[in-house]
């Protein structure tokens, strides 16, 4: 979803997690998540196990768990998902305060729910501590494609641009007594589109340029 | 809508992983074709205006708004390979940077979102140019009706996916019905703001336009004299 995005999530700090090597980091990330969803939805000991690791890593970090609770409304798409899932799912009905749902697709919810919220908070705490140059050099040294993190590196770089851009023409729009409310606005927001891919292709001629013009050859100077 | 953790079991989850390492790896190859040496600035800028268009709310009804997944409109303005590279670093990011979409599910992203929606935004792209006219004015109209086919065929993919390692025992046929029909609503969007978008850029810049090149590359040098120009 497109909400709330804009802004790195990077939270400033100088703990153990901070300071750990960006790398490690990612690789720990992908592990314990594949932990998590390999785990059967079943061993309920098991996840309250997961989630005893994930806070002791976030208090470790110091950062602030209502840092990390308010930017979790990203999961809230799913959570709404899992909450239909028990009324729609086939299988043996159970009844749960008076209500028949279906008892397999309580079970379904339980494990999206545990699943999903565990790794909105994992990835929610590497992105919290790790800074996106530290994030490039990391994928880098995992033997990423040079070209990838060039380019990765590249639309980090200029996101705040872009998306400033953007937020201008809002306010250019907005000043002018415009204001989206139905489908008939869609061709202004239209054209605001192609004049935001038109400047962000042509500064990315222009960087390019600047880059020769400072001897590049392919690869970044460290 | 981006798949969280725990959506698809592991196995899936590590096969679609799989086909989209192989895929961002052909992308790659493909995109130093289509941009050569100017690939890493320009696909990174481009990535930055596809996360920045999924920013753009587009208000449909009742205070409810939706944005563009921006797949196909990327693959006709950039071309397919640096269109999947665009949207797949845009998911990466997304993924380690805003916790958007589960890490063990970025495979299955980048392939729903990302590879399916250039591979069928642009196959239909390219059909449809080779049945209308060649005119320039039939570009957005074709990125436009590629742009709306994408949507339904991504969630009919992620359907095929889920009956592979769908986690909750869900009826397929309910499924199925539930997800196409909430996509072709969707896609009725995406292809009417690429047609509008695309439509915009063509107007000013038709060069950038990478699935116009065919067209204008036919257009001949056409010398105007107008009476007033010649008086003066």
């Amino acid at each position: 979803m497109g909400a709330g995005h804009g802004h790195t999530l990077h939270f400033h700090g100088h703990s153990a997690v901070h300071r750990a090597p960006a790398h490690l980091k990612i690789v720990a990330l992908v592990a314990f998540m594949v932990v998590v969803v390999a785990t059967p939805r079943e061993w309920f000991a098991a996840y309250a196990g997961f989630l005893v690791v994930l806070l002791g890593v976030v208090a470790l970090s110091r950062v602030p768990p209502t840092y990390l609770l308010k930017r979790m409304v990203v999961e809230v798409p799913f959570v709404l998902f899992a909450l239909l899932l028990p009324f729609v799912a086939h299988g043996e009905r159970v009844e749960v305060l008076g209500v028949s749902v279906s008892g397999p697709g309580l079970l379904a919810a339980w494990a999206l729910l545990a699943k999903g919220t565990l790794g909105v908070l994992a990835s929610l705490t590497l992105a919290a501590t790790t800074e996106p140059q530290a994030l490039l050099r990391g994928l880098e040294r995992l033997r990423l494609p040079s070209l990838l993190v060039q380019i990765m590196g590249f639309m980090i770089r200029y996101l705040e641009v872009v998306t400033t851009e953007l937020q201008r023409m809002r306010v250019a729009r907005e000043s002018r007594g415009f204001s989206a409310r139905n489908p008939r606005h869609w061709p202004v927001l239209a054209r605001s589109m192609g004049s935001l891919f038109i400047r962000s292709y042509e500064r990315g001629e222009r960087v390019h340029l600047a880059m020769l013009s400072r001897g590049y050859t392919g690869t970044m100077p460290r | 809508m981006h798949v969280p953790d725990g959506f698809l079991d592991a196995p899936t989850s590590v096969g679609t992983g799989v086909v989209a390492a192989a895929a961002v790896g052909l992308a790659l190859r493909g995109a130093r074709r289509e941009l050569d040496d100017r690939t890493a600035p320009l696909a990174g800028l481009v990535a930055a205006f596809v996360f920045a268009t999924q920013m753009l709310n587009f208000p449909v009804a009742a205070g409810t708004t939706g944005h563009l997944m921006g797949g196909a409109i990327a693959a006709v303005l950039v071309g397919p390979w640096t269109g999947v590279l665009c949207t797949s670093v845009v998911f990466v990011v997304q993924a380690l940077l805003f916790a958007d979409g589960g890490i063990t599910a970025l495979g299955t992203n980048i392939v729903l979102m990302g590879v399916v929606t250039c591979a069928v935004g642009w196959g239909v792209f390219r059909l449809l140019q080779a049945v209308l006219p060649k005119r320039v004015s039939m570009v957005p109209l074709a990125a436009g009706i590629g742009a709306f086919v994408s949507v339904p065929a991504a969630a009919l993919v992620f359907v095929g996916l889920y009956a592979v390692g769908g986690v909750a025992p869900l009826p397929l046929d309910n499924l199925t019905t539930a997800m196409l029909g909430v996509h072709l609503l969707i896609g009725v969007g995406e292809g009417v703001i690429t047609f509008l978008a695309v439509g915009s850029i063509i107007a000013v810049r038709p060069d950038l336009v990478h699935g116009a090149r065919r067209v204008l590359a036919q257009r001949t040098l056409e010398v105007r004299t107008s009476p007033t120009a010649s008086a003066a």
